[in-house]
């Protein structure tokens, strides 16, 4: 590790923008990123499979506040609502004095409020787009082996719905990268915060800009590939028959 | 033959130098606002500030007209290079770091940088030891920003923001310590709005000398000595005829 920061060091002698500071810089902001945007799939990913479920329910008052949620969450800019969840929770009178604080002070845990509501939103109605687009005969075939509701759902519904709303879910993914560039704007050094630091200290735009472009790019790719496999895997029984 | 080619040549000289110095019978100015008191809006949307009346005065004392191009900080020097505006006046801390991108005028004036705090903090020295794990709120690209980078990076934690307004924000719901802010902008946010609330901790800073500068000045492009050379003569001379002491005198009390 040691001989690897030396050399890294006299790589970069002659040069005035990447230097180690500014690569740490690039490093943590990498780090916020991915922590950032994984958290937030993970538990958006959680919470949109009930919802999707209830989104499609019989009951009104199940299904028209999953849809009202997801209205305003699709229908407002992420910005937006991000600004409203970091600065608009200081105007509730003491709550800085509530155990509420202690999480919302640091802009991390806003910012994965916002990012997580926002994606469950979407993954919700791609869910439900899948579920509804369920064969009937599927679902009539599990009614004629005397499955109920519940066990069609389990058993038929959702392993075939969620692959077939792998591609989708995919793409949101990918949005959900690039969409975390917005962090900074609260303060947090994200790759794009760290990117606009280097911009503002160096006036470099190109640079800073460029090389965090690379590393966006390098992100996505990673993320396509690993839903290109996973959907090799779980949709192989979709792909034409060869020989 | 010989002489009407001399004439014409020299002709084209003239013609070409009269239109260099046609350039800049309008200067525009490139400002980031608000940061008051040395630039910002009064409630009807009116630019105003030390700087807007100062450039203005500059102006009409060089005798072009001035234009106000508002611009956000972190582009600002862009700005400039790719031709959106002439000048920056806008509260820009001449330092080296910046002289390789753009020509400063000579200062126009060198305000100190402060530390802010609530009232009540818990300690009135500020270094590295009082500010270990304190979360120091500073403007993204501003030498306050670099200071402290560089100073206290690796003890206390920094947020930069885009805004002076945003910082005050959280300064005011507790998410911040502490700021790090030119003086006359804190005195104006913090300390006369938000009456008895704020305190200035610890020394006002003007050294070293290779982060704090020699004072703001006015930026051009590089290749702008003439124009520049321009606003240091006004400057002078509205120093000497007292206009320098009353725009002053409006916003920053005299003591």
């Amino acid at each position: 590790m040691e001989s690897l920061l030396t050399w890294l060091e006299t790589q970069l002698a002659d040069n005035s923008i990447f230097t180690l500071q500014t690569l740490s810089h690039y490093g943590e902001g990498l780090t916020t990123t991915v922590q950032l945007v994984f958290l937030s799939l993970i538990i958006g990913l959680i919470a949109a499979v009930p919802l999707a479920i209830g989104r499609g329910s019989r009951h009104a008052w199940i299904k028209w506040p999953i849809f009202a949620y997801t209205y305003v969450f699709r229908g407002t800019p992420l910005l937006i609502q991000l600004y409203l969840i970091y600065y608009g929770v200081v105007f509730v009178d003491g709550i800085q004095e509530t155990w509420l604080w202690v999480i919302l002070e640091d802009p991390f845990v806003p910012a994965l409020i916002a990012f997580t509501l926002n994606t469950a939103a979407y993954t919700t109605e791609i869910f439900r787009g899948a579920i509804k687009s369920t064969s009937k005969g599927e679902i009539e075939a599990a009614r004629a082996y005397g499955m109920s509701p519940g066990l069609t759902m389990r058993r038929i519904i959702i392993p075939s719905a969620f692959r077939r709303a792998l591609p989708a879910y995919g793409n949101e993914v990918i949005f959900m990268l690039h969409a975390s560039a917005i962090a900074s704007v609260v303060t947090i050094m994200d790759l794009t915060g760290a990117a606009r630091f280097v911009y503002a200290r160096y006036y470099a735009p190109f640079e800073a800009f460029l090389f965090v472009a690379a590393i966006y790019l390098c992100l996505t790719f990673a993320i396509l590939y690993f839903f290109r496999h996973l959907e090799k895997k779980l949709l192989a029984h979709l792909q034409p028959q060869t020989g | 033959m010989k002489k009407v080619l001399t004439l014409s040549l020299l002709g084209l000289a003239i013609a070409a130098s009269s239109a260099q110095a046609r350039d800049y019978e309008e200067v525009r100015i490139g400002v980031d606002v608000p940061y008051e008191p040395m630039e910002y809006r009064t409630p009807d949307g009116e630019l105003t500030g030390f700087d807007i009346d100062l450039g203005n005065a500059l102006c009409e004392e060089i005798g072009v007209s001035c234009e106000w191009i508002v611009q956000g900080w972190d582009g600002i020097i862009p700005g400039l290079l790719s031709r959106k505006y002439d000048a920056i006046m806008s509260s820009m801390t001449i330092n080296d770091d910046r002289r390789e991108q753009v020509l400063f005028s000579d200062p126009y004036i060198t305000p100190p940088s402060a530390w802010f705090a609530p009232e009540g903090v818990e300690f009135d020295v500020v270094n590295a030891e009082t500010l270990t794990d304190m979360t120091i709120g500073v403007q993204r690209g501003t030498l306050q920003d670099n200071y402290v980078t560089d100073m206290y990076g690796d003890v206390a934690d920094i947020n930069r923001y885009a805004t002076a307004d945003d910082m005050v924000l959280d300064m005011e719901s507790q998410r911040l310590d502490i700021l790090f802010l030119d003086f006359p902008v804190g005195k104006s946010t913090l300390l006369d709005s938000e009456e008895g609330n704020y305190i200035v901790v610890g020394d006002m800073l003007t050294e070293p000398k290779e982060y704090f500068g020699d004072g703001f000045g006015i930026a051009f492009r590089q290749r702008d000595e003439a124009l520049a050379e321009q606003f240091n003569e006004a400057l002078e001379t509205l120093r000497d005829n007292g206009t320098y002491d009353e725009i002053y005198a409006r916003y920053f009390e005299t003591e």
